[in-house]
């Protein structure tokens, strides 16, 4: 389909009305832009984030969710040539600010990759390492510390009986929860999930939904992902994105039954992308 | 038979036996070499040469002296090469991964990687041995110290950029500072790889004479005054070698062998750490 002349007869951004009575804005973006050395990966996007939902960034490869999520926990930092503009708070307080302490800020919004990334150390030291960098705890109070993150993520039953065991000899399944765990571990406010289930098998994608649908009384939950069920299954929110614009930005529900753009209808309905 | 295929199949067995041929050739050497260093050193080989000095000709006596004058100048070697290899090839492999700095530096240390030991052998004699007015234990290690830094900083490099960036991501996702990303997260992944390159720079070192020969020279007798010349195994066989006498002939093979299963021993070391580091 010719995307150019669908625009002409959609505004740019479809925004519904939304009932947000009740909802904390926890994130609020606003007016941000993103640039890979001279390139424009994100434009104008204003975008808010509520405590205690899960709002699922979707769209076809390139469109800029996964960098939109990088820019969340100032990821893109450890890269030259990547800069964001605009205006990214977190309660209020500025994250892209220079006098914002990224390590500080990272350990209140924490993040769960794609590809499972256990460090090379024991299952308790995975999750003990993080706990250990901010806070000093006996060894009995960190002992509980771990096994609570741990029964968080789900992972418990399956390596109680193995928490000296290497985290790299994990299922990939349990690789992705021991990471959950270590996120959770630390304590964050916000949760940033980016592809969390694309290198995993349905059983272990399932037992990952359902771990975020428990966390996310707690937490504020971003997910990235892009498998249209999973965005349905699990968020309240959803975003769509395409070649670096937030086309769309509803309820879950809304944007799977009734969305505004056509190009998040085409999208959703298997279209393209 | 289809005609290309047969005159494809033609040329594979023709290549196939010349590739035959030429592995065999550089085997067979390999085999021959090793096999009369354990004729010839073999024979010498008693508990006298771990437990006396070099003789002089004609007299019995060991390897004591040179031995340990290895062990030292190579420990020594490794000690002050090794902290400065590991923290040029962090800096090129973490921070300065992108700067113009790092191409110069990886430039220059690969001219030095294969630069000829003679060459630093003699640069020492100038900044070390001229200036003190004699040969040194020193000096020695220093010259060796010179060959080992560009080793350590090639395999460090290397070593941490194979570390993928997901897991630097995942690092400083829980708000580790940089600083504690190396030092526990990167190094940790990159340890089998970069003990693997402290090795090789001991074997490489290890069988070095031109550096030694002008800076630590040699000692007739036991020394462990690093400020006074000091005896090694490599210079002990070049100079008993290239004598006229037949009992310190023997001498030299039996340091030969030594040095050699030395190496050999390190290498598998290496290679078994290497291998592991492969099963997650």
């Amino acid at each position: 389909m010719n995307l150019a002349t669908a625009t002409t007869t959609v505004p740019a951004v479809a925004h519904a009305p939304i009932d947000t009575a009740g909802l904390t804005e926890r994130i609020s973006i606003r007016g941000l832009n993103f640039y890979y050395g001279d390139h424009r990966a994100l434009k104008d996007i204003t975008l808010p984030l509520y405590a205690s939902q899960v709002t699922a960034f979707i769209g076809p490869s390139g469109c800029g969710k996964s960098t939109l999520l990088r820019i969340l926990n100032r990821m893109y930092d450890l890269y030259p040539n990547q800069r964001a503009e605009g205006h990214v708070t977190l309660d209020g307080e500025d994250i892209l600010s220079p006098k914002q302490d990224v390590n500080l800020l990272r350990a209140r919004i924490g993040m769960v990759f794609q590809k499972p990334t256990p460090f090379p150390m024991s299952i308790y030291e995975n999750i003990a390492f993080g706990i250990r960098l901010y806070e000093k705890l006996s060894r009995h109070e960190l002992d509980e510390r771990v096994e609570s993150a741990l029964r968080r993520a789900a992972l418990w039953d399956e390596v109680k009986d193995k928490l000296g065991a290497n985290g790299l000899s994990l299922s990939g399944g349990q690789q992705q929860r021991l990471c959950i765990a270590r996120t959770v571990a630390v304590r964050p406010e916000v949760i940033l999930f980016d592809e969390p289930c694309s290198a995993l098998d349905p059983i272990s994608t399932a037992k990952i939904e359902e771990l975020i649908d428990a966390l996310k009384a707690e937490y504020t939950i971003v997910i990235v992902t892009h498998n249209m069920q999973q965005a349905a299954r699990v968020s309240d929110f959803t975003a769509f994105m395409y070649l670096g614009e937030l086309i769309e930005f509803d309820t879950t529900s809304k944007m799977f039954t009734a969305p505004g753009d056509r190009r998040t209808q085409d999208y959703i309905t298997g279209r393209f992308g | 038979m289809n005609k290309l295929y047969a005159a494809r199949r033609r040329k594979n067995s023709v290549t196939m036996a010349l590739s035959l041929a030429a592995t065999l050739l550089g085997l067979g050497w390999l085999v021959l070499i090793l096999g009369v260093l354990l004729y010839e050193g073999f024979s010498g080989l008693s508990l006298r040469v771990f437990t006396e000095m070099t003789p002089p000709p004609g007299a019995a006596g060991g390897l004591l002296n040179a031995i340990m004058g290895s062990l030292v100048l190579t420990g020594l070697a490794v000690l002050i090469g090794t902290p400065i290899g590991i923290l040029a090839g962090t800096y090129m492999a973490e921070y300065g991964r992108h700067d113009r700095l790092t191409s110069v530096v990886r430039f220059v240390n690969d001219i030095l990687l294969s630069a000829p030991s003679i060459v630093i052998g003699l640069f020492i004699y100038e900044v070390m041995v001229y200036p003190m007015g004699h040969f040194s234990g020193w000096a020695g290690a220093v010259a060796l110290a010179v060959i080992v830094v560009p080793v350590v900083v090639r395999t460090t490099e290397d070593m941490l950029t194979l570390v993928p960036d997901s897991l630097r991501e995942a690092a400083a996702s829980i708000g580790l500072p940089r600083s504690l990303m190396i030092t526990r997260i990167a190094y940790r992944a990159a340890k089998a790889g970069m003990v693997t390159g402290v090795l090789l720079a001991v074997a490489r070192i290890s069988g070095e004479t031109a550096p030694l020969l002008f800076t630590a020279l040699n000692n007739q007798f036991w020394n462990s005054n690093l400020n006074a010349p000091m005896s090694s195994l490599p210079v002990v066989i070049f100079q008993f070698a290239l004598s006229p006498y037949k009992d310190w002939q023997a001498l030299a093979w039996t340091g030969a062998l030594i040095i050699t299963f030395a190496v050999l021993a390190l290498s598998i070391v290496a290679r078994t750490l290497t291998a592991s580091r492969k099963q997650p």
